[in-house]
């Protein structure tokens, strides 16, 4: 297990910055974050997550959405959701 | 799919469009080809456009429109529009000396979506001379501003060599107070106009160490505030760069005559034939061309790199490097310590002076 990523408050609204983009390309076979002269692949968890990063969904909503739709356990959703969502800031790929 | 017999091809990322060589700067490091294309032979408006719509159709996700210098193009919106038109993230490159607060506002307007800045050092007159341009420096202050004030996101590349190694911890600083939400740590790598300037700026081996000590400092000091990429010293390298991530493999580089080269280096590789956008659809060129099949794959590799268990690692480092330094561009990277001819890449590193510098002209 790694160490659990620092919280963040129930009502944050995550969003991309300007210069981060999600976009599906067929070329590339999937779905792909653009960032600043980097493109990362995004796999199927990440992208229902940062496709819920519109700026106006709280992190509280979006763990309940993500919950109900994988009808998985809310607390696992949290801490998965968390951890993404650190990595991605940290990376300057999401702001909180 | 098959480009040369059945070395499989893959679907490009980026494109790296050299929209002129024209440039206000003379950094003796530049990667500009010593021989560079002049004005009356540039792309025309359309053309890029077309090249643009081309390179989203191969699959190409990011532009970066570089030079030169960009901002010398008179119809640098145009452009920039036309290429996010296309559907790719634009990424303007820029030494900000040309563009104005007004062309920026136009660019911002027609979708760009990255500007990266150089900085040729963290003190004034140290930056301008290396520049090779007084009053340099303040205008990439003022431009980073005027690109933050707008929430687009910046980069600041600090190319490194001796008269600045010294000086990374204080150049990242600049970087976090212009703003920057990445900076890239880009040591010089010795093509083109640094090859010719090499022994005035190659640094120690003492020297290279530090630097890698502090950007690992810095990277801890500034996690989540600052993004840092470096760009390794690759004379001091026991391993070498997976040159362009793979020659033909993930990138093509359009110059501002209209040749389409595997990197932007390739045209000092004597014997490759380009194909030029001119003449030839884009996806045909990245297919076809003599120039990218040339190293696709691993059949043209030589011992050691023929059976090295890194071949598909690092492709064998650099093509342009391995025949600048032994004549061959099938050869190891010599930078690789597995190259028989490894030794005279330190024996080079060690050949230092403090000429002056032969700025960067056309």
């Amino acid at each position: 297990m790694t160490e659990a990523a620092p919280a963040i408050p129930a009502d944050a609204r995550p969003r991309l910055p300007r210069g981060v983009r999600l976009v599906h390309s067929e070329a590339q076979g999937g779905w792909v974050l653009l960032a600043p002269e980097r493109v990362f692949k995004a796999d199927t968890i990440a992208v229902e997550i940062v496709k819920r990063c519109t700026g106006e969904a709280t992190l509280d909503a979006i763990v309940d959405d993500l919950a109900k739709t994988f009808n998985a356990p809310r607390e696992r959703i949290l801490a998965d959701v968390t951890a993404m969502l650190r990595g991605l800031a940290d990376k300057k790929l999401l702001e909180l | 799919m098959a480009a040369n017999g059945n070395v499989r091809l893959h679907t490009p990322l980026g494109l790296l469009a050299e929209l002129t060589h024209r440039c206000p700067l003379g950094c003796p490091y530049c990667s500009n080809p010593l021989k560079l294309d002049p004005r009356d032979d540039e792309l025309d408006t359309a053309t890029w456009a077309r090249v643009f719509a081309e390179a989203a159709a191969l699959g190409v996700l990011q532009v970066h429109l570089s030079g030169g210098e960009p901002g010398a193009r008179r119809d640098l919106v145009e452009i920039t529009a036309a290429a996010h038109g296309a559907g790719l993230y634009t990424n303007l490159i820029t030494s900000a000396v040309g563009i104005t607060a007004d062309t920026l506002q136009k660019l911002a307007d027609a979708g760009l979506d990255h500007v990266q800045i150089s900085i040729q050092d963290s003190t004034p007159k140290s930056a301008d001379h290396i520049a090779g341009y007084d009053g340099a420096f303040a205008r990439k202050r003022a431009l980073a501003a005027e690109v933050v004030g707008l929430k687009i996101p910046l980069t600041v590349n600090v190319v490194v060599h001796r008269a600045n190694i010294e000086r990374i911890e204080e150049m990242v600083a600049l970087a976090l107070a212009l703003g920057a939400s990445r900076v890239e740590i880009a040591h010089v790598q010795y093509y083109g106009w640094a090859l010719r300037n090499r022994t005035a700026l190659m640094p120690s081996a003492a020297q290279v160490e530090r630097a890698a000590a502090a950007v690992e400092d810095l990277r801890k000091r500034h996690h989540g505030e600052i993004v840092i990429d470096a760009v390794v010293p690759d004379y001091y390298a026991r391993l070498p760069k997976p040159c362009v991530g793979g020659w033909g493999r993930r990138s093509l580089n359009v110059t501002p005559a209209g040749k389409v080269l595997p990197c932007h280096a390739a045209e000092s590789i004597p014997g490759l034939e380009f194909w030029s956008v001119r003449e030839h659809a884009l996806a045909d060129i990245w297919k076809d061309s003599p120039a990218f099949n040339a190293f696709r794959g691993t059949s043209w590799m030589k011992e050691p790199c023929k059976s090295c268990a890194r071949r598909d690692i690092d492709f064998g480092g650099c093509r342009c490097q391995a025949f600048a330094l032994t004549g061959d561009a099938a050869a190891t990277d010599p930078v690789c310590h597995y190259s028989p001819r490894h030794d005279e890449v330190i024996a080079l590193a060690a050949v230092r002076d403090d000429a002056p510098y032969a700025y960067r002209r056309m």
